[in-house]
């Protein structure tokens, strides 16, 4: 609360110093602003930032220094006994003080005192910092108010800091990638250590059970990744199978055939359809789809499991229909009118028109769509996990059930875990493998698609 | 082989009367009448949206495929009413063939882009009848020379007057009645646009040719005939050479002379 309340007061000082600033930038042009190198706002924008932005750096500063800063000095004021204690005790401790400064009453008198210290530093040092940043907004702003001159060349600078804050945006999201990647990296190397790099890619038996006793029976698990693979990859096919006809022919009809009155309902009909959580289609396949196929295998003399790979990939295409629509009518719709009028033009029919002009023209950026499914598919989790099944059983049929390997991380990580057995550490060997496929497909993808674009622009 | 033949020079081939066109509310055409000779080149002038692209785009009813256009009153060709319910538009087209403003090669080979009208309409019987037809399209379009070694290159590698001249030789391997031409050389440079209208005037002796052209030196040089448009209403019509020195309307010569348009 005091934290806002001191930003907002250095938000405050910053409008106040870019009236000031495009004020003054006016009286140094003595009313002509033509004379200035810029445009009198860049000089107000030029005050603000130097009065803004050194005073932000202080109150971030602060925040993330402050925990570190106040626990120790906390503790180096705790009694010698308790500074003894060993590190995670010590952790308790101040748990224990940050609880009592909140209200929660504690009955050992020494921390009652600590969080009485506690409380005290944490207003100092806020009481600090506010000086601090309010008189360096203050100075800062100063600094650049006085510099106002015509020759100051405001517009390239505050443009520069524009781009200074564009690139830090950029660098937040690569470095979140990169560091995603890494830990994946590490834990999976970790992972390796323990299971032999080979047996985890080319086995054929995934029971990742490990013992908790020696003598337990059945103490080694297996990992051998390819039996959940073979379901990823069952399942994904099964879904391509549905969507990739539904997806391409509603976008046929959509981009060529369709009145526009027809596409402006239908098109936005087919939208909800991505919107819909993937989990409520997860009991649509487990309430409705399986039991239907069951049932359906069953006339035909056919034992279908409950949870079927049929089930799970049926409805996940279902889940796909709108991607795979809306990205073709994209590229369908890119390609040039003047192509549909030349095959016209001969006598071609629609349907000639469509089968040997449109779509081998659009081909690249339908594959580029095609491919992003297929790796949304690999990555699904939700339906697989309510649908599809957790016996790792190494099959091709799809009327039995599977699992994959979005499945097994789950699995593999709900409920109490420990980070360091094997067990654990599989679920990120195997997100590193699904990261490493969906990555290939989509720079497969996108570079159809980019090789598709040249073509036209 | 071509009907062209049978015709004389200088008989109606495509007779518009009281031609009347909408686009929704918008009218385009008011009650048009232009007779269009056999075995001559019509050029159609007149400034952007007089109606000329809209009555060339009626002959081989272009305009089905925009929503909303009607067309009232009689345009025939050989006779036959061309928007009467017998006439199949798809047999329309290949009768009366259309090259467009931009040109517009399908992205497949130079081969495929000219075998492709004689594909959909089943004019060769066996591969070297289609060669036949490729390589007399490709040759009458004057174009045979410069890709006769790369037949299999896309047809969109080529240069811009090389890929107009493509479109017509692919217009032309259907062997259509009459050719449409829509601004054909407006993309084009002066030595592309050159080449193009001594072919439009090769192609006279086979084809009958209606050209929508900005350019009136283009008229002058490419026509027999003439046909002035000016806001959806035809002005005049004549033989080029009077249009062009003797117009018997004020509006005709207020164009011609560069006074307005």
């Amino acid at each position: 609360m005091q934290t806002l309340t001191l930003a907002a007061i250095l938000l405050l000082l910053s409008s106040f110093a870019f009236r000031l600033g495009r004020k003054r930038a006016f009286a140094v042009s003595a009313h002509e602003p033509r004379s200035l190198h810029s445009l009198p706002g860049y000089y107000g924008s030029w005050v603000a930032l130097w009065c803004g932005l050194p005073a932000f750096a202080v109150l971030v500063a602060w925040l993330v220094l402050e925990p570190t800063v106040v626990r120790e000095l906390v503790i180096s004021d705790l009694p010698a006994a308790m500074q003894a204690l060993p590190s995670d005790n010590i952790d308790v401790l101040i748990n224990e003080v940050r609880n009592a400064a909140q209200g929660h009453a504690t009955t050992n008198p020494d921390l009652a005192a600590a969080a009485d210290h506690y409380t005290h530093l944490r207003q100092i040092g806020f009481a600090a910092v506010a000086v601090v940043s309010v008189a360096i907004a203050l100075a800062g702003a100063a600094f650049a108010y006085r510099r106002i001159e015509p020759a100051l060349r405001a517009r390239p600078r505050v443009e520069a800091s524009i781009n200074v804050f564009l690139v830090a945006s950029s660098t937040v999201a690569i470095f979140t990638t990169i560091g995603i990647v890494l830990s994946l990296l590490f834990e999976s190397l970790r992972f390796f250590h323990m299971v032999n790099f080979f047996d985890f890619l080319f086995g054929l038996s995934w029971s990742p059970q490990m013992a908790t006793r020696s003598d337990q029976v059945g103490s080694s698990g297996a990992f051998g990744m390819i039996p959940l693979f073979t379901g990823t990859m069952l399942i994904s096919l099964i879904s391509m199978v549905v969507a990739l006809p539904l997806g391409l022919f509603s976008a046929i009809y959509m981009s060529e055939y369709a009145q526009p009155r027809i596409r402006a309902v239908a098109k936005p009909a087919l939208e909800i359809l991505a919107g819909i959580p993937t989990v409520v289609f997860g009991f649509f396949a487990v309430i409705t789809v399986a039991p239907l196929i069951r049932t359906a295998g069953a006339m035909f003399g056919l034992s279908v499991a409950s949870e079927s790979a049929l089930a799970a990939g049926f409805v996940m295409g279902i889940t796909l229909i709108p991607l795979i629509s809306s990205l073709s009518d994209d590229v369908i719709t890119a390609v040039p009118q003047s192509l549909r009028e030349g095959a016209f033009g001969l006598g071609a029919t629609r349907s000639e028109t469509i089968r040997q002009v449109v779509l081998p023209a659009a081909l690249p950026g339908i594959v580029g769509g095609v491919l992003l499914a297929v790796s949304r598919a690999i990555g699904e989790t939700m339906i697989v996990v309510m649908a599809a099944g957790l016996s790792a059983k190494l099959t091709f049929n799809p009327l039995e059930a599977v699992t994959t390997v979005t499945v097994q991380i789950v699995t593999l990580l709900v409920g109490d875990t420990e980070f360091d057995s094997p067990k654990t550490l599989a679920a990120f060997a195997l997100g590193l493998m699904l990261f490493a496929i969906t990555l290939g497909l989509n720079v497969v993808a996108l570079h159809i698609v980019q090789k598709y674009r040249e073509k036209y622009d | 082989m071509n009907m062209n033949a049978v015709l004389p020079q200088g008989s109606s081939k495509i007779s518009a009367k009281a031609l009347d066109v909408h686009y929704s509310e918008k009218q385009a055409l008011f009650g048009v009448d232009l007779d269009i000779r056999a075995g001559e080149v019509t050029a159609l002038i007149g400034p952007s949206g007089c109606g000329k692209s809209t009555f060339l785009r009626c002959i081989n009813r272009m305009n089905d495929l925009v929503d909303g256009a009607r067309v009232s009153g009689s345009l025939t060709l050989d006779g036959t009413d061309i928007y009467d319910r017998i006439i199949d538009v798809v047999q329309l087209r290949a009768r009366v063939g259309m090259v467009f403003q931009k040109p517009n090669p399908f992205p497949k080979s130079i081969y495929d882009n000219v075998a492709y009208g004689p594909r959909i309409h089943g004019l060769a019987q066996d591969q070297a009848e289609l060669d036949e037809i490729v390589m007399t399209s490709l040759e009458k379009a004057g174009l045979l020379n410069e890709v006769k070694d790369r037949l299999q290159e896309s047809g969109t590698s080529l240069s811009g007057g090389q890929q107009q001249r493509l479109c017509i030789a692919r217009a032309i391997a259907v062997e259509p009645e009459v050719i449409l031409m829509d601004e054909p050389c407006s993309a084009l440079d002066p030595i592309a646009t050159a080449k193009v209208e001594e072919l439009i005037d090769e192609l006279r002796e086979n084809f009958t040719i209606v050209i929508v052209t900005h350019s009136m030196q283009q008229a002058a040089r490419v026509s027999q005939r003439t046909a002035f448009f000016h806001l959806g209403k035809l002005i005049e019509v004549g033989d080029t050479e009077q249009i062009f020195t003797n117009p018997q309307q004020p509006l005709t010569q207020g164009y011609i002379t560069g006074r307005f348009g």
